[in-house]
């Protein structure tokens, strides 16, 4: 064995990574081990997890490939990075689909063993490129990782089988050592993950330490690297998820309103995990009900919700259509009420696995008859936390169902989350209509609400339902007046809500030439994107919307004060459709709609071609 | 507490179950009686008004909610059973009953009705079989006999009727009964059976549409013809109909078959003997089937009554498991977990 040598440290203040490899290799899992390490060391970091709706994809096809990329970095950053530093191909195929995304001059660390003359026919290679002068523009180091680890576990009375599917800890090991993180979160991990198989725990362990030896030994590198923390606010911090962040928010919401939470929901990518995170809260009093279908899952809720629960449900795009009659049966019942939507690619099955914004139509004003429901749109995974309190805030207070927007992804993605204090959660106030005196269904309070009566309370037995009501006395009414005054009234109060939810702010200059204006998930990729013309010298501002419907009450004010407006969209320009029609302006609209979240550069790009070089200034 | 329906404190009268609305169905329609049944039943049953809920779907039948002085919840077609089941869930104080049509519980609602009965939810169906879409107008029903001739099917219609008791057993609901709107005392004797059980409890009402459909079940409900053709079961006691008590059901093999009680041959002790507690659902299936063979009385009762655990027993007692192993869930233990760090 070579004589252990001391290898330079460089030092980095961000590095992009990506793990690709055949949907089964595990690099899912690879990739969030690394962000759970980055973040216990402090880095600030953003995730993208990208894999094909296969589960087990045949091996070695271009089509089975699934990745993860992981942005890390010394300072504050808000995405997952637009192009990799460095690219872990785990065979011929991840390297085809991910090469082109690769920084010039980048590392590519490849899996040798796995360059076979099977493998490169099907990814399409003629020769193999570990080995012709192909790769000459990135760093190439080829390590044969399946039969190191192998040769790791000779002794480990483990088959062939059970030991190849080890190599993903060699790879984690190895990155472990390259970027100078330590192995204790990843030990602990694999003691619980696998506590009942302490052979396959034993193996794990061995291969992620062999990986990190391999990487001191070895002649291949002769520098790492270290990202110092960032430099973050005093606190205690997790790193979480989008889909982690709704299910805590609303297990918050439930602890801050003393109401008992009550999940109705049907399995679908990629909206399941919430359901998965909810089920285990059985401590905190939350009943999830897996439903037969989508609309049992909203129904479900709906009568969990006329029983005094908080009632949510969640989805993805073709469980929204299949939930609509219902949420009409929700703002006809005046019930609270939060449809959760993790957009993904559509129509149809579309992409499930991929991220889109092409639900914000359908969520307006995908309903039959004068139907308003307030539409809420989550911009980060922690941001998740936040909205889904809000949410529930809002459906409770004017007892009406709300929709939130999230997408695959920011539910995917994770970031480091600096956990808020109790107090620092506003309080959700809930009254229960007890009063026999002067009670009847449809009464309206200050914010146009109506009452919520506990079933069970004597005296106040009444009847809702779907047919229109009667103002105030809720009896089931066909006369006109009555309906267009419904109808006005239902829109009165959604739209009050604007009274009730925070003015819009503008990051940099108040007003000027160029404003963008995002929602939802683009969040990230806009502010970096802003960031960085500015950085160049361009004057533009950044506005971003979390309220869709109403919208905030000084919008109309904002977009007066700039001379262009941009909205990048992950779709055909459905808010920009909306603007325009609700304000008379002209919006550019900036549309992208490839299952994939923006590049900031991308967005960049686009600012500095609308300013068409006068900077803005 | 879980299953803790509140005991009635004041005796009820049939005039505290109605409700102040005008009663909107067709003169002459079977609905009539039913209420009138369920109302006439309800001082019986146990329950503080205030803790029972009938939810309903779409359909003439589900209009019930409106005229019962109880809560109630009037929703969209073919979804009462999968409301109800959120309701009971959530609160498994309550006495959450469904009011519900062949339409509406057999059509647009059927995978919430199978799978209501499968997860054994703590629900009381009361389906009203009239075997026609009377709100719409007079289409037929999933439970319409082929060859129908209705609006929809001018030359008849061509499927298959559902058989909803062989339906709800085979989909495994705890409870399985039937009854028809014009005998009221029977009428009421399963709405108070329906209101004890625990678990999805499906009863169905054969019901006299007597605009689009009237007639249908005329041959069980004319004083003339019932008695030859309706047959009464009921637990442990013999299958016996007939004016006067003069015919049995005899199992041959799996097959019921008619015997003469007076001809000497037969005597009762031949007779097919109820069993609805039998864990094996073959007999209950023999009963749901038996007007499959031609002449076969329509048999009402309680074809069949088992008792498991319900859903929300299920639920609520592995929330208390788990609540016992991990302790009552705090916002400070929700949010710091094990994988957090500290900057300083």
């Amino acid at each position: 064995m070579a004589q252990e040598t001391e290898k330079e440290i460089l030092g980095l203040s961000e590095v992009t990574i990506r793990f690709a490899g055949d949907s089964g290799d595990g690099m899912q899992l690879t990739g969030s081990q690394f962000s759970d390490t980055t973040a216990l060391m402090g880095n600030d970091l953003g995730t993208l997890p990208d894999y094909p709706a296969e589960i087990r994809a045949p091996a070695g096809t271009l089509y089975g490939v699934s990745g993860f990329q992981l942005h890390f970095s010394s300072s504050d950053i808000h995405t997952p990075g637009d192009t990799p530093d460095v690219l872990v191909a785990m065979n011929p195929a991840a390297l085809k689909i991910n090469l082109k995304d690769l920084k010039q001059g980048g590392m590519l660390i490849a899996n040798s063993d796995s360059f076979d003359a099977k493998n490169l026919k099907m990814a399409g290679y003629e020769k193999n490129p570990l080995e012709d002068d192909s790769l000459s523009r990135y760093k190439l180091v080829s390590v044969p990782i399946t039969s190191l680890t192998t040769n790791a576990l000779q002794d480990s009375g483990l088959g062939i089988k059970e030991i190849t599917r080890c190599k993903n800890f060699f790879t984690l090991g190895l990155t472990y050592w390259l970027f100078n993180r330590p192995l204790e979160q990843t030990l602990n991990w694999i003691q619980t993950k696998f506590a009942k198989n302490k052979a396959i725990a034993d193996a794990n362990a061995k291969v992620l330490k062999a990986g990190y030896y391999f990487g001191e030994n070895t002649e291949l590198f002769t520098t790492r690297y270290t990202v110092e923390p960032a430099q973050f606010p005093k606190g205690v911090y997790r790193n979480v998820s989008g889909n982690e962040a709704i299910a805590l928010g609303f297990t918050a919401a439930s602890l801050k309103s003393g109401l008992p939470l009550f999940l109705g929901s049907y399995p679908i990518t990629p909206a399941s995990d919430i359901l998965h995170y909810l089920s285990g809260f059985k401590n905190y009093g939350v009943k999830t009900f897996q439903a037969e279908d989508e609309i049992a899952g909203i129904s479900a809720a709906i009568g969990a919700s006329y029983g005094g629960s908080l009632a949510i449900t969640t989805t993805s795009g073709p469980g929204m259509a299949l939930k609509t009659e219902a949420m009409g049966l929700a703002v006809m019942t005046e019930l609270p009420l939060v449809i959760i939507n993790i957009q993904r690619g559509g129509p149809s099955t579309g992409l499930p696995t991929k991220t889109e914004q092409a639900d914000l139509f359908q969520a307006i004003y995908g309903r039959n008859g004068e139907s308003p429901i307030p539409v809420l749109a989550t911009s980060t995974p922690s941001d998740c936390f936040y909205m889904s309190i809000e949410a529930a805030r809002i459906a409770i207070k004017y007892m009406t169902p709300v929709i939130l927007l999230s997408d695959g992804y920011i539910a995917n993605g994770t970031e480091p989350w600096r956990i808020p204090s109790a107090d620092e959660l506003p309080d959700i106030k809930v009254k229960f209509w007890d009063n026999k005196e002067g009670f009847a269904p449809y009464l309206r309070d200050e914010n146009l609400s109506r009452p919520w009566v506990k079933i069970g309370t004597p005296g106040l037995e009444h009847r809702i339902g779907g047919l229109e009501k009667a103002h105030i006395t809720g009896n089931v009414s066909y006369d006109p007046d009555n309906h267009d005054f419904m109808v006005r009234m239902r829109a009165a109060k959604i739209k009050k809500i604007q009274d009730d939810i925070p003015n819009l702010e503008v990051k940099y200059e108040q007003e000027g030439e160029l404003l963008v204006l995002g929602w939802g998930g683009t969040y990230g990729a806009i502010t970096e994107a802003v960031m960085r013309a500015r950085a160049q010298g361009n004057k533009v501002s950044q506005t971003h919307l979390k309220y869709l419907f109403p919208f905030p009450k000084n919008l109309g004010d904002i977009l007066k004060r700039f001379k262009k407006i941009l909205i990048p969209e992950i779709n055909l320009g459905q808010l920009t459709t909306i603007i325009r029609s609700e304000f008379l302006i002209a919006p550019i609209s900036f549309s992208k709609v490839k299952g994939l979240p923006f590049k900031s550069s991308e967005i960049q790009n686009k600012i500095i071609e609308v300013l068409g070089g006068s900077n803005g200034k | 507490m879980a299953n803790n329906i509140g005991v009635q404190a004041i005796k009820y009268t049939a005039k505290d179950f109605s409700s102040d609305q005008d009663v909107r169905w067709c003169p002459g329609c079977g609905d009539y009686s039913i209420l009138a049944q369920v109302q006439r039943s309800f001082p019986d049953i146990g329950v503080k008004k205030e803790k029972i809920v009938f939810v309903s779907g779409i359909g003439c039948s589900s209009r019930f909610p409106y005229y019962m002085d109880t809560y109630g919840f009037h929703s969209i077609h073919g979804r009462a059973a999968a409301i109800a089941s959120g309701l009971k869930i959530a609160r498994p104080d309550l006495s959450v009953w469904v009011a519900t049509g062949d339409g509406d519980l057999m059509s647009i609602g059927g995978n919430h009705f199978i799978h209501t009965c499968r997860k054994n939810m703590d629900l009381k169906i009361l389906m009203f079989n009239n075997r026609i879409y009377g709100l719409t107008k007079g289409q037929y029903s999933p439970t319409s006999e082929k060859g129908k001739i209705t609006k929809s099917t001018p030359y008849g219609s061509v499927d298959y009727p559902f058989n909803p008791l062989s339906l709800a057993l085979g989909a495994e609901a705890s409870f399985v009964a039937r009854t028809f709107d014009r005998d009221a005392k029977h009428l009421q004797e399963m709405v108070k059976r329906a209101a004890g059980h625990k678990g999805t409890a499906f009863l169905e009402i054969y019901q006299n549409c007597n605009i689009f459909n009237d007639g249908a079940f005329s041959i069980l409900t004319e004083k003339e013809t019932k008695a030859d053709n309706v047959l009464i079961v009921e637990h442990g006691k013999p299958m016996v109909f007939g004016k006067e008590n003069d015919k049995g059901i005899k199992l041959d093999g799996f097959t019921p078959v008619i015997i003469d009680l007076k001809d000497g041959k037969n005597s009762i002790n031949d007779c097919f003997v109820h069993d609805e507690k039998d864990p094996d659902p073959i007999r209950a299936f023999i009963l749901a089937h038996m007007t499959d063979h031609p002449g076969m009385p329509v048999p009402i009762g309680v074809m069949r009554q088992i008792f498991k655990e319900t859903y929300n027993e299920g639920v609520d007692n592995q929330i208390k498991h788990i609540t016992e192993k991990k302790g009552v869930g705090t916002l400070e233990k929700l949010l710091f977990t094990e994988s957090t760090w500290e900057v300083n």
